[in-house]
C-alpha cells in the first residue's frame, strides 16, 4: 500500500472494520447478552420456578421417565440426549436425533411425572445465544459468515494496534468538548484500548469454539477426516462405538445414574445414548465442568445393554488438546462466578461501544462540507448505523416484550417471539431511512429506552410471583428488571445528548457558520495533541 | 481519506487483488501449514493436529497483515505463492513418508 507500514494499516483498520462492523455489533450484542443465557431464559420461563437438587435415587428415576418417553416418541432415533433437571432449570430437557440434516427433535417434561412440562412455548435465551454463532441463518452458512466476520475483526484487531502511535497515552485521553469527531475517535480508543486484552482474547477464542469447521485439514491428513477419531484420541469424548445393527434392549438407567454419581463429585448434566436399542448401544454421563478454566466435561461410558462401565473420562488432558478447552473456556466463561461474570458482561459491552463508535466515526469522518451533497456510501453506512445501534437493541427488547404479552397458549408461541424480534428489527432499520439524520438517532434511542421501560412494566403486569408484588418472590424478575432501567437509561441519556447537540446548531449557529463561509475542518489540530500527529491520519 | 471521486482504476484493482490474495493466500497458507504441522510436529498425533489448528488463525492473519502492508501488490503475490509452494513441497514429502 501506499504510505508508511503504519498508514496502511490504518487503512486497513478503517475498511476492514466498516465492511463487518453492523454484523459484528450484533454478533457482540448477543454474545455480551449470551453470558447471562440461563438468567434469560428462567426469565422468560415465568411458570418454572426453582426447585431443590434431587438426590440420586431421585435423578435416576427422572432419567427413567425420559427413556419411556423417548421410547414411546423417539424409537427410531439414532441418539438421544436427556438434559436433567437442575436447581435452575428443574425440567428434563429432551432432545434426539432420527438422520443427519433433520433438525432433532425436542421435548421438556416434568421430572416428577414424566409428561410434558406446563410452560409457555419459548426459545429462550437459547435464541441470542444460537443468533450470536449462527445469526438465525441455516448453520453452516451462518457459522461461516460469523467466522469470517470475526477472523476479519481479529485483522481490524492488530491493524488497531498497529495503528496507534500512542497506544498508552490515547488510553487517558478522552476530549469531551472537542469537535464531535475527536471525542467520538477518543471514545472509539477507550472502549478499544481498555478492553483490549478482552477484544484479543474473545475474537481468537471464538474463533477457536468452531476451530475444526473453519480449519480441519489438520483431521483431513492426519485422521483421513474422522473427527470424533480425533475427539477420542485427544481425550474430549469417549471412544465412540459403531452400531452392531442387531437390536437388544436397553439396561435401565436408573442405576447407572447412581453409579455414575457415586464416581464422580461433580453435578450430573446429561445423559446421550447413543444407538439406543441396538446391541451396541453406549449410555454416556456428561458432568459438569470441575473448577477452573477448561470447559472439559467429566464423562463416563456405560453399555447401553450389559450397564458395564466402559470408560472414566477425567482432566488427564494433553497441553494442546487442554489449551483448546481453555480457550473454549475462557469464552464461554461458565467458570465465572457472579464478579468475574459482570466484569466479562461489561467487557462485552465495551465491545459494543467500540464497534458502534468505530462504525460511526467512518460515518462522521466523511460528512459533507457545506457546499457538498452526502455522497450514497455514505447515507447508506449512516442509515445502516441507526438501524443496527438502535435498531438490534429496540428487536431484543420487542423480543422479551413478546414473551410477556403474547397469549401464553398461543400456537407456534416461539417463532412468534422470534417474528417479533425481526419485525421490530426491521422496522427500526427502515423508518431512518426516510428520516432526517439526527432526528433518527435521537427517535431510535429514544425507541429503544421506551421498550426497556415496557419490558419492566409488562414484567411486574403479568408475573404474580414478581418480588414487587410478593414477599418472596424469585429476586431474579428484581434483577432482571433493574438491568432493564438501567439500558432504558443509557439510551435516554444517549437520546439527550443527540437532541442537545442538535440544538445550537439548528438554530443560530448554522445560520452563523453559513454566513462565515464553510464550518472549521474538525480535524484542526488541537492544543493538546502533537501536529506532528496531524500529518498521519489514523481511523479515517 | 477516500472520497469515491479520488480513487482511480488502478488503486481499485490494487485494493481488490490484496482482498483476494488476503483472503485466498491467508486461509491458504495457514490450511497448508495446519495440514504440514498436524504431521510433522514431534508431539503425539492428536497434540500435533490440536496445536497446529490452534495456530492456523494466527498465521492467517499474519499473512493478511503482511499483504496489505507490502508497498506492490506483485511482491505480496510473489511472497505468499512462494510461501505456499515451500509449504506444499514440504506436505508433499510429509505425505510420501507417510505411506513409502
Amino acid at each position: 500500500m501506499k504510505g508508511s507500514f503504519r498508514q496502511s494499516m490504518a487503512w486497513l483498520h478503517t475498511w476492514s472494520g466498516l465492511i463487518v462492523g453492523w454484523v459484528l455489533f450484533a454478533i457482540f450484542v448477543t454474545g455480551t447478552a449470551s453470558y447471562y443465557r440461563p438468567d434469560i431464559t428462567r426469565w422468560m420461563r415465568p411458570e418454572l420456578t426453582r426447585a431443590a437438587p434431587l438426590d440420586a435415587p431421585a435423578l435416576g428415576a427422572a432419567a427413567e421417565r425420559a427413556v419411556t418417553y423417548l421410547k414411546e416418541h423417539a424409537p427410531k432415533a439414532r441418539g438421544w440426549f436427556i438434559g436433567l433437571p437442575q436447581p435452575d432449570k428443574p425440567v428434563l430437557d429432551l432432545f434426539w436425533r432420527t438422520r443427519p440434516g433433520e433438525p432433532p427433535g425436542h421435548a421438556m417434561l416434568d421430572p416428577r411425572t414424566g409428561t410434558e412440562a406446563a410452560m409457555r412455548d419459548t426459545r429462550g435465551g437459547d435464541f441470542l445465544y444460537r443468533f450470536h454463532f449462527e445469526l438465525h441463518m441455516p448453520p453452516l452458512w451462518g457459522r461461516w459468515v460469523v467466522g469470517i466476520c470475526a477472523m476479519i475483526m481479529l485483522v481490524a484487531l492488530i491493524s488497531g494496534i498497529v495503528t496507534h502511535k500512542r497506544i498508552f497515552a490515547d488510553f487517558f485521553t478522552f476530549r469531551r468538548d472537542k469537535a464531535p469527531r475527536r471525542s467520538w475517535l477518543d471514545a472509539h480508543n477507550v472502549t478499544g484500548v481498555l478492553a483490549l486484552p478482552f477484544h484479543l482474547m474473545i475474537t481468537y477464542t471464538g474463533i477457536i469454539t468452531l476451530a475444526l469447521m473453519y480449519m480441519p485439514w489438520g483431521v483431513t491428513t492426519a485422521y483421513k477426516g474422522d473427527n470424533q477419531a480425533f475427539f477420542a484420541e485427544a481425550g474430549w469424548v469417549t471412544t465412540p462405538r459403531a452400531p452392531a445393527n442387531r437390536p437388544a434392549a436397553l439396561a435401565p438407567v436408573g442405576p447407572l445414574v447412581e453409579r455414575a454419581l457415586a464416581t464422580v463429585p461433580e453435578t450430573l448434566e446429561r445423559l446421550s445414548v447413543v444407538n439406543p436399542g441396538d446391541a451396541n448401544a453406549t449410555v454416556i454421563a456428561v458432568f459438569e465442568e470441575p473448577h477452573g478454566l477448561s470447559h472439559q466435561h467429566p464423562q463416563i461410558a456405560f453399555d447401553g445393554v450389559s450397564g458395564e462401565m466402559l470408560e472414566v473420562l477425567g482432566d488427564g488432558l494433553k497441553p494442546a488438546a487442554k489449551t483448546f478447552t481453555v480457550m473454549t473456556g475462557l469464552h464461554e466463561a461458565h467458570f465465572a462466578g457472579t464478579a468475574l461474570r459482570l466484569l466479562f458482561f461489561l467487557c462485552g459491552l465495551m465491545g459494543c461501544a467500540m464497534v458502534a463508535t468505530g462504525i460511526v466515526l467512518w460515518s462522521l469522518a466523511r460528512l459533507p462540507k457545506a457546499n457538498e451533497r452526502a455522497f450514497f456510501g455514505l447515507r447508506l453506512v449512516q442509515a445502516l448505523n441507526i438501524g443496527s445501534i438502535a435498531g438490534l437493541p429496540a428487536a431484543v427488547a420487542v423480543f422479551f416484550l413478546a414473551n410477556r404479552l403474547l397469549p401464553v397458549d398461543l400456537a407456534g408461541r416461539a417463532e412468534w417471539e422470534i417474528d417479533a424480534f425481526f419485525g421490530a428489527w426491521i422496522v427500526a432499520a427502515l423508518v431512518p431511512l426516510v428520516r432526517p439524520q439526527r432526528r433518527a438517532w435521537c427517535e431510535g434511542l429514544a425507541a429503544v429506552s421506551l421498550l426497556c421501560l415496557a419490558v419492566v412494566a409488562a414484567d411486574i403486569l403479568t408475573i404474580p410471583g414478581h418480588p414487587l408484588r410478593l414477599m418472596g418472590g424469585d429476586p431474579l424478575f428484581a434483577w432482571f428488571d433493574a438491568a432493564m432501567l438501567l439500558l432504558a437509561g443509557l439510551f435516554a441519556l444517549a437520546a439527550r445528548k443527540v437532541l442537545r447537540y442538535e440544538a445550537p446548531r439548528k438554530e443560530g449557529k448554522r445560520e452563523r457558520d453559513m454566513a462565515q463561509g464553510p464550518r472549521p475542518e474538525p480535524m484542526a489540530p488541537s492544543p493538546t495533541r502533537a501536529p506532528v500527529r496531524h500529518r498521519e491520519p489514523t481511523h479515517a | 481519506m477516500a472520497f469515491p471521486a479520488k480513487i482511480t482504476l488502478a488503486e481499485r484493482a490494487s485494493v481488490a487483488g490484496r482482498v483476494v490474495l488476503a483472503a485466498g493466500g491467508g486461509y491458504g497458507v495457514a490450511a497448508l501449514a495446519t495440514a504440514l504441522l498436524s504431521l510433522t510436529l514431534p508431539l503425539t498425533r492428536a497434540e500435533a493436529v490440536a496445536a497446529a489448528t490452534l495456530l492456523s488463525f494466527a498465521v492467517m492473519a499474519g499473512i493478511v497483515v503482511f499483504v496489505f502492508a507490502q508497498r506492490s501488490l506483485l511482491r505480496a503475490t510473489v511472497a505468499v505463492t512462494g510461501l505456499a509452494g515451500l509449504l506444499c513441497l514440504g506436505l508433499w514429502l510429509a505425505m510420501r513418508g507417510l505411506t513409502p
